[in-house]
């Protein structure tokens, strides 16, 4: 049977870990390899190394930083953050990430994606979503919910001007060629309020591939929410195990006891 | 002792040739190349072919590279050497891929790749994560492996066998999933043994050994 992963998130700025890790035995929590290295041993399911800057700039850093951890680390890495074109996609691959994740350019050119998938193959084509709630029911629960590209501090506008769909825009990313979905919830994103449940629900059951359930995480009961309310294939975190409140472990035996399919290492 | 892991430019040979690097210095399995240079190839003691995207993309490629290819087929279908193919590697081991159109691949073990459909429409495709093994036949690449242990797959299309016995592990994905094929001298793994740690990690060994 397919378990459910884990996906611990680095926020990277300059081949720096922003926010901090707080590990206990790290010689250098600052450096993301170090980082991913002790996630590693603590049985993640993944890594993921987004680029919060993710200037031109800094590319070389960023290569060099995904080729140093993926000749220390035998664990799936994503990477994302300023991936623009199908060249971006082909250097990260080649330095050893196993899956690279559009966002701006993906809202800005959808075709991005299906070029990507149609040179690599879909199964390493991540498109990340970051969603806000634009609407709600009657009953007061979110219904609707638009896209935020540029680290979510700017809405995307079709050419009317009016808000991106967040649900079909997943669709047509899907249809172009992407395998996989970050989903990211703007409105619970360093909350700690537990993932925005009817959004993952929303497009986990619009689309047919994986979707990463992130943003909001605040407890191990949050992580389970995202699965079984949310109907997220992954759950990605950052705070909760940077700074050392739950282990991966934890997280994976409090999911394991609620019933939910988990690789015990 | 020399492995060589073929480049024909499909896909990341990084992290696999660091796994297969370092399961070589503990096991002494010898020196590991990335190559894609016929000779090495012909010279080469075990072969690796990895692969990621569409068959027929990489069948296409591995073709096009003609010198490789035809070292690497008289390596294994006259000389016996060890051979193991990873993800698109194995399944390029098949009679045939439906995969966009049919193409023909080399004719190792018996059978054909098609789309992964489980039973469960609920199930999403790729295939993506850690799934347990279940283990059919036992192989020396196996040694040290039980069923119950997980490795990592991220794949849409998945290997029918035609003959049971050369089916040595599989899944469960809304039905069975085929997930390690062999016969003599060669192996092939739908999951990516580089990125499945520990477990991986001993199954790159123990091919490092094998002496069939």
């Amino acid at each position: 049977m397919l378990k459910t992963r884990i996906i611990p998130c680095l926020d990277v700025a300059d081949g720096r870990v922003v926010k901090g890790v707080n590990f206990v035995g790290l010689r250098d929590a600052g450096d993301p390899v170090e980082a991913a290295r002790a996630y590693d041993a603590a049985g993640a399911d993944e890594i993921c190394f987004l680029d919060i800057h993710a200037t031109h700039d800094n590319r070389g850093v960023m290569i060099d930083m995904v080729q140093r951890t993926a000749e220390q680390c035998f664990v799936p890495l994503t990477v994302g953050g300023g991936v623009r074109t199908v060249a971006d996609v082909r250097k990260l691959l080649l330095a050893g990430a196993d899956k690279v994740s559009f966002n701006s350019a993906a809202v800005a050119n959808p075709d991005v994606i299906a070029e990507a998938a149609a040179q690599f193959g879909s199964q390493c084509i991540v498109c990340a979503i970051d969603a806000k709630t634009i609407g709600h029911d009657e009953n007061g629960v979110p219904n609707k919910w638009g896209i935020f590209t540029h680290g979510g501090r700017k809405e995307a506008l079709d050419k009317d001007g009016n808000p991106i769909d967040a649900v079909e825009f997943a669709k047509l990313v899907v249809a172009k060629g992407a395998g996989e979905i970050l989903l990211t919830s703007m409105d619970r994103d360093g909350t700690k309020a537990g993932f925005n449940l009817p959004l993952t629900k929303a497009i986990s059951d619009a689309v047919n591939v994986p979707v990463i359930a992130s943003g909001g995480v605040g407890t191990l009961d949050h992580l389970v929410e995202g699965v079984t309310e949310g109907g997220a294939s992954a759950v990605l975190a950052a705070s909760i195990f940077h700074f050392g409140e739950y282990t991966v472990q934890e997280a994976k035996q409090h999911m394991h006891d609620a019933g939910i399919p988990m690789r015990l290492t | 002792m020399l492995t060589a892991i073929i480049d024909y430019e499909s896909g990341n040979l990084h992290s696999a040739e660091k796994a297969f690097q370092r399961m070589a210095a503990e096991v002494h399995g010898g020196e590991v190349v990335v190559t894609s240079d016929a000779d090495v190839v012909a010279k080469a003691d075990r072969l690796v072919l990895p692969g990621d995207g569409a068959f027929p993309a990489c069948a296409a490629e591995l073709r096009g590279h003609k010198g490789i290819y035809d070292a690497m087929v008289e390596a294994v279908e006259v000389k016996g050497r060890p051979f193991l193919g990873i993800c698109v590697g194995m399944q390029l081991m098949a009679s045939r891929g439906h995969e966009y159109e049919l193409t023909q691949g080399l004719g190792w073990i018996e059978g054909d790749v098609e789309k992964i459909a489980p039973s469960d429409v609920s199930l999403k495709v790729p295939h993506m994560g850690w799934n347990n093994l279940v283990i059919d036949h036992p192989h020396a690449l196996l040694d040290g492996i039980k069923s119950g242990d997980h490795t990592y797959f991220v794949h849409s299309y998945q290997f029918h066998v035609t003959k049971p016995e050369e089916r040595l592990a599989h899944v469960d994905y809304g039905g069975d999933v085929t997930a390690i094929i062999g016969r003599d001298t060669m192996v092939g793994m739908q999951f990516h043994p580089e990125k499945s740690q520990d477990i991986g990690l001993r199954m790159i060994g123990n091919f490092l050994k094998w002496a069939p």
